[in-house]
């Protein structure tokens, strides 16, 4: 790429905070330059340790989350956080609370904490946490945290995202295994029982053992073997253990060639998934007008065609140009 | 089609530990379509100004009830200019005695909300300020 680079690109690469701060604000809110920043930024992204925390609502996420920060800096490591609510449907507001347990670390230099609104996405995470998370690889934070919100479905868009997925599950949520459905258990590469000073943590930690035998493979074909930590944020209890958890797993992932394996199927999802988006707008822009199409909408009204026939008659009519 | 929602850091700085009214304007903030972060209790200048750099927030408001904001709102004016985030609405409220309002306006804050404001004049004042931004931006 040729040309001056984006100013304040250059800037977050040299790790000036206003400026990646405000990188990530364009990319969150559709801004050109937004865009304009990453393609001068995507060549320096690849090699922050990308950790995604997940799991229900109250399993106490973000308490884990501000311990391991506290881990992390102890062993040396700069650390970028990103921590996702849900966005009001009604209002599109948001109270976004996670930050809350973790500003003790505000005042630290080597952490970067950044609270995103899900804006009508499902799954966990928002549209732009992807681009923010390359925003902070880029400006040089040896890990990136991505914390989820609650979920314990099957919406996982975290798994696609990060190097190490940690599950997190509380004792006395009900049926535990209600809410860790199998896409999670799939998914885990590390699974943690938070306020395992509680009653009924015993019985979590054996359900999920049993879970986590019955476990199929990873869907990547990896051979790890995903350990079952008990931990207790609140007292920091277990999360050296679970610092050296992913540690272990990152090197796993750089011996198996899984580091970068992950990261190219996730860009690789990122670009068909721009190509799918981009493609449907540039062709609704230009169906959207014409007489032919209205007329087909008025055909499905009135019943003479079904929505599936009607849409095939045109998708068919579309030809790539050579 | 974008979405731009404005995005308000809450502070609480010093010693103070009320939370009911930070929670009232959070909520209303909220249902009027913004982003709302709060930093908890017992902040200094510097852990806010850090806050609202990361969070690249427009608009910081502060709420002090107990005393020390004659030397904490000034000091954070000066760190967020200090550390880029000049460019952000500063506005403070509580209690704030009279005497005190004009030094507090010249550290830069815009418009100092004393008790009983309603949550809606809060909400006026942040979009009309927000309308003008969008209008001057280049």
């Amino acid at each position: 790429m040729s040309g001056a680079m984006q100013p304040l690109a250059a800037e977050a690469i040299a790790g000036k905070v206003a400026a990646g701060a405000r990188l990530i604000r364009w990319l969150e809110d559709g801004d050109p330059r937004g865009r304009a920043a990453l393609r001068d930024l995507y060549p320096h992204t690849g090699r922050a340790h990308l950790i995604g925390i997940t799991g229900p609502p109250g399993a106490g996420k973000s308490t884990l989350v501000d311990a391991l920060v506290a881990e992390e800096r102890q062993r040396g490591r700069r650390v970028g956080v990103i921590a996702v609510d849900p966005s009001s449907p009604f209002s599109g507001g948001a109270i976004l609370g996670d930050r809350l347990r973790m500003q003790r670390h505000a005042a630290d230099e080597g952490v970067f904490i950044r609270s995103m609104g899900s804006r009508g996405q499902l799954g966990g995470l928002s549209r732009a946490t992807f681009d923010a998370v390359l925003v902070l690889d880029a400006m040089g934070y040896d890990r990136v945290i991505v914390e989820t919100m609650g979920v314990g479905q099957d919406e996982l868009d975290i798994v696609g995202l990060a190097h190490s997925t940690v599950i997190v599950n509380v004792p006395g949520l009900g049926d535990e295994i209600q809410a860790i459905k199998a896409g999670l258990m799939e998914a885990g590469d590390i699974f943690v029982v938070n306020k395992a000073d509680r009653d009924g943590a015993d019985q979590t930690l054996r359900q999920l053992e049993l879970m986590l035998h019955l476990r199929t493979r990873h869907p990547s074909g990896d051979d790890w073997q995903p350990p079952l930590l008990a931990v207790v944020s609140t007292r920091g209890e277990g999360i050296a253990a679970l610092v050296d958890a992913l540690d272990h797993h990152a090197s796993h992932l750089h011996d198996s060639g899984g580091f970068e394996a992950r990261l190219g199927s996730r860009s690789h999802h990122l670009f068909l998934g721009l190509l799918r988006d981009g493609a449907a707008r540039r062709l609704m822009e230009q169906a959207l007008d014409q007489p032919e199409i209205a007329a087909l909408v008025e055909a499905v009204r009135s019943r003479r065609i079904d929505p599936y026939s009607a849409a095939d008659t045109l998708v068919a009519r579309i030809h790539l140009q050579p | 089609m974008p979405q731009r929602p404005i995005r308000v850091l809450l502070a609480k700085l010093g010693l103070d530990t009320h939370t009911v009214g930070v929670t009232v304007i959070a909520h209303a903030l909220r249902d009027a379509g913004m982003e709302v972060i709060f930093t908890g209790l017992k902040q200094t200048p510097e852990m806010v100004a850090n806050t609202a750099i990361q969070e690249d927030v427009d608009v910081v408001g502060v709420s002090s009830l107990s005393a020390g904001h004659m030397r904490n709102l000034p000091r954070l004016a000066k760190l967020l200019q200090e550390k880029g985030g000049g460019d952000k609405l500063l506005v403070a409220g509580g209690v704030i005695p009279e005497q005190d309002a004009p030094a507090i306006r010249a550290a830069g804050y815009a418009h100092i909300f004393t008790m009983g404001a309603d949550t809606r004049e809060i909400i006026t004042f942040i979009q009309d300020w927000h309308a003008r931004q969008e209008t001057t931006a280049p």
